[in-house]
């Protein structure tokens, strides 16, 4: 029998058995509660014995799975069982005596209840810490093959040709990034001023009509799955921006830099323009009135006052934009290329930093060869660069906020 | 003289007005139209995946054909009658005795070929087969009837054969096991955080943890399930598990941020109310405050949980594109969700994938579109002004 086969036994039948209990102790405090003072409700004590039977097994079969995924004992499922159905009886009757009038039932019950939230906020905590822990320790096998230097330096990626000894030359990074700043840059080329502008005409001139319509219509477009996109952008508008190109006389690859460039500014639109309606919508209805009442029109109001006085937020919400960027992944596999390619040409295939984490991983490698590692070490400067730049926006709201309130 | 400077200003600047008003409106009107595009172009794809070509055909049911199925259907007929759905017919020989020896008339699956030759697209049917459907739809022995088998089967190698089932109820087990893991401890932590927690630099960090988490890379966190979960914890690879745990870490922060907007609507009269008749602290919490954000929380949920349902990525990197024809019956089992299957048939070369492809994307966005919606319904109809 193993661990968690033993656990399941013991909550099938110690859950049950707790309420059936709790009931019973709820029908005797009931019963003797007019005759003396208790200190709390009859419902208290319930609660009070049935953790009192169910805590001490949870609590050993947490440490028995801990110590077997720490892989420093593993213990036999059935002496886990029986030592967690001992302690439960203990607990039992060690809180069946209790109940009495004197109990402060409620103020224990209430203890227990608050640790259990504060492990709730814990584990919220300790997924970033696994997050950034998982991707850091695989980044150092990572960079204990590659040096830090020459990954972050070189311009030839070419992992598949990287063999276990010899990986000098194979995984410089700058093409890869190259690839991504240029499909981010052609994202918010589209969806920064389209989403500010969008946002400046919900927030300053849209009838609440007009409103209430566009609003939901761009949430729609943040609805949208990203796979779907990438489908999108692979079936419809790879070939229009070929056939395009063609018209122009230029030649692009089917892979080409700009479509999912495009299509990921049309997704990021939502982000930025609801966010930034926020903000504009924020600013205060005095600065307004006080500059079209010196003359000025609606445009150089928005442009010379409630523009300015919104940029902060404004400026976040791009920031944030361009962390949604950066870190795509859909859309970029399925409308961008794999090959790394260092140029200044949209129109020509190019990869990203996510393209090559999700090609690395879903080969067929082993989980130590140099390839998939490097999809850790990808995956880091990735991660670095995206709480930079969370922390960055977070810097600008608080800095620059209430300076008008 | 100066009067006419300054009107020539005026018109210069009613020009600007204009113009950026213009922008603005173009600005909106060009997310709209990409909307509409969007929309046309799916269902323009994928309607046709919901008819599917079936032949009138005599079908033998008898010893010959159980040894080789291919001998159920007459000669001619072999190659527009779909081989996956002859290759079944053994068996349900073998589970309906009653039909041996019979021959019956039936509708029968055509081949994918014939199926795109009748819907107008690109195909690989040769000319003589082409003759043949013609001469078969002058009969009316060719039929474009609804395609029940999309959505009663699983993915199959075969076109004509594939359907969504097995992905359905693999993003459904996903799905629940986010449900079961994100909610509880999404709840407990907003509580926490909201109600109970002091102000201290531990229950700052614990924010600007949360605001890290909701703003990290999906696909980041496909890496942490595929270090921590599968590695580490030895959790088995593609299984709906895993998947689930994975998605229940990028939609914890959605939930705790909506529910912690919920508690901190919820006017504190309402909690002294409740301590000036004695309550505890806890009391005043669990009957008074979350009945009253209990709308919040739930569509909170909903939006987290259809985040969740559409997305791919960390999906990905935990090995769920796998080839799932079966509907997963655990879940430890090998599984696929619908994003997941969508981004493999896009990537098939046979024309008539490229149909259910856009067919299982209305599928997931109607879906997707109906969650949010109803969390909006939600939001509207209880929502309280204090």
């Amino acid at each position: 029998m193993n661990i968690s086969d033993a656990a399941f036994y013991f909550f099938i039948t110690a859950l049950p058995i707790a309420a059936v209990v709790g009931f019973l102790v709820r029908a005797k405090v009931q019963n003797a509660f007019n005759d003396t003072h208790w200190r709390s409700l009859p419902v208290h004590y319930a609660f009070y014995v049935g953790l009192f039977i169910v805590l001490p097994g949870a609590i050993t079969f947490f440490f028995a799975s801990a110590l077997h995924l720490l892989t420093l004992y593993t213990a036999d499922g059935f002496y886990v069982l029986v030592i967690a159905v001992l302690l439960s009886v203990l607990g039992s009757i060690y809180s069946l005596k209790n109940v009495r009038p004197t109990l402060c039932a409620r103020e224990s019950v209430e203890r227990i209840i608050r640790y259990f939230l504060v492990v709730a906020a814990l584990i919220s905590i300790l997924t970033t810490i696994g997050i950034v822990l998982a991707i850091v320790f695989e980044a150092i096998h990572f960079f204990k093959i590659v040096s830090l230097w020459e990954f972050l330096t070189g311009t030839h990626w070419a992992p598949d040709d990287a063999t276990e000894g010899n990986t000098t030359g194979m995984f410089g990074s700058i093409p890869i990034f190259a690839g991504t700043f240029m499909i981010t840059i052609i994202a918010m080329c589209v969806a920064v001023p389209v989403g500010i502008l969008s946002a400046v005409y919900m927030s300053e001139y849209a009838s609440e009509r007009v409103r209430n319509i566009a609003k939901p219509a761009l949430e729609i477009l943040a609805g949208i799955p990203t796979v779907v996109y990438g489908f999108f952008a692979a079936i419809t508008v790879s070939p229009l921006v070929v056939e395009f190109a063609e018209v122009v006389g230029l030649h692009a690859d089917y892979t080409n830099a700009l479509t999912p460039g495009l299509v990921m500014g049309i997704m990021i639109i939502p982000f930025i323009s609801s966010l930034s309606d926020d903000v504009i919508r924020a600013v205060p209805r005095s600065l307004r009135d006080a500059s079209l009442a010196l003359g000025t029109t609606n445009s150089e109001t928005i442009i010379k006052i409630v523009l300015p006085t919104a940029l902060p937020g404004i400026i976040a919400a791009c920031l944030l934009g361009v962390s949604r960027a950066l870190g795509e992944t859909m859309i970029v596999v399925m409308a961008a290329g794999l090959r790394p390619n260092l140029t200044w040409n949209p129109l020509e295939g190019m990869t990203t930093v996510t393209v090559r984490i999700v090609d690395a991983l879903t080969g067929d490698q082993a989980f130590n060869s140099p390839e998939t590692l490097s999809a850790f070490g990808l995956g880091l400067v990735l991660l670095v660069i995206t709480l930079m730049l969370n922390f960055i926006s977070i810097y600008v709201t608080r800095r620059f906020r209430s300076q008008y309130e | 003289m100066n009067k006419i400077v300054s009107t020539k200003a005026l018109k210069r600047r009613y020009r600007k007005e204009k113009i950026f008003k213009g922008a603005a409106v173009f600005a909106l009107l060009l997310a709209a139209s990409f909307l509409v595009f969007f929309f046309s172009n799916m269902i323009g794809k994928g309607m046709s995946a919901f008819s599917q070509a079936e032949i009138l055909v005599d079908v033998h049911y008898n010893e010959a054909s159980v040894k080789s199925y291919r001998k159920a259907v007459d000669k001619p007929y072999r190659k527009i009658v779909s081989r996956g759905w002859l290759r079944t017919l053994p068996l349900y020989m073998e589970d309906n005795p009653e039909v041996m020896r019979t021959t019956r008339q039936e509708w029968v699956l055509a081949t994918a070929d014939v199926d795109q030759y009748l819907k107008g697209y690109t195909n690989r049917l040769k000319d003589k087969h082409k003759q043949q459907i013609d001469k078969l739809q002058e009969e009316g022995r060719v039929k474009l009837a609804f395609n029940t088998g999309f959505f009663t089967r699983g993915d199959s190698k075969m076109a004509e054969l594939a359907g969504i089932k097995s992905a359905v109820i693999g993003s459904i087990l996903v799905l629940l096991v986010t449900l079961a893991i994100a909610l509880p401890i999404g709840v407990m932590t907003a509580i926490y955080l909201e109600e109970f927690a002091p102000d201290n630099r531990i229950t700052q960090l614990v924010e600007v943890n949360i605001n890290n988490l909701a703003a990290i890379p999906s696909i980041l966190f496909g890496l942490l399930g595929l270090a921590i979960f599968i590695n580490f914890f030895g959790v088995p690879r593609s299984s709906a598990l895993v998947g689930g745990l994975t998605l229940a870490l990028m939609t914890l922060p959605v939930i705790i941020i909506t529910t912690r907007a919920a508690l901190r609507a919820v006017p504190s009269s309402i909690r002294e109310a409740a301590y000036g008749l004695g309550a505890s602290r806890w009391q005043a919490v669990f009957h008074h405050v979350l009945p009253l954000a209990f709308p919040g929380i739930l569509t909170g949920t909903i939006i987290g949980l259809a985040q969740a349902m559409g997305e791919t990525a960390p999906l990905l990197v935990i090995g769920m594109m796998a080839y799932i024809p079966d509907a997963p019956t655990s879940f430890t089992d090998a599984a696929t969700v619908l994003p997941a299957q969508i981004f493999t048939w896009a990537g098939e070369s046979i024309r008539a994938y490229e149909e259910r492809t856009a067919a299982a994307i209305l599928v997931l966005v109607t879906i997707l579109l109906s969650m949010n919606a109803f969390a909006i319904w939600l939001r509207k109809r209880f929502e309280t002004r204090w």
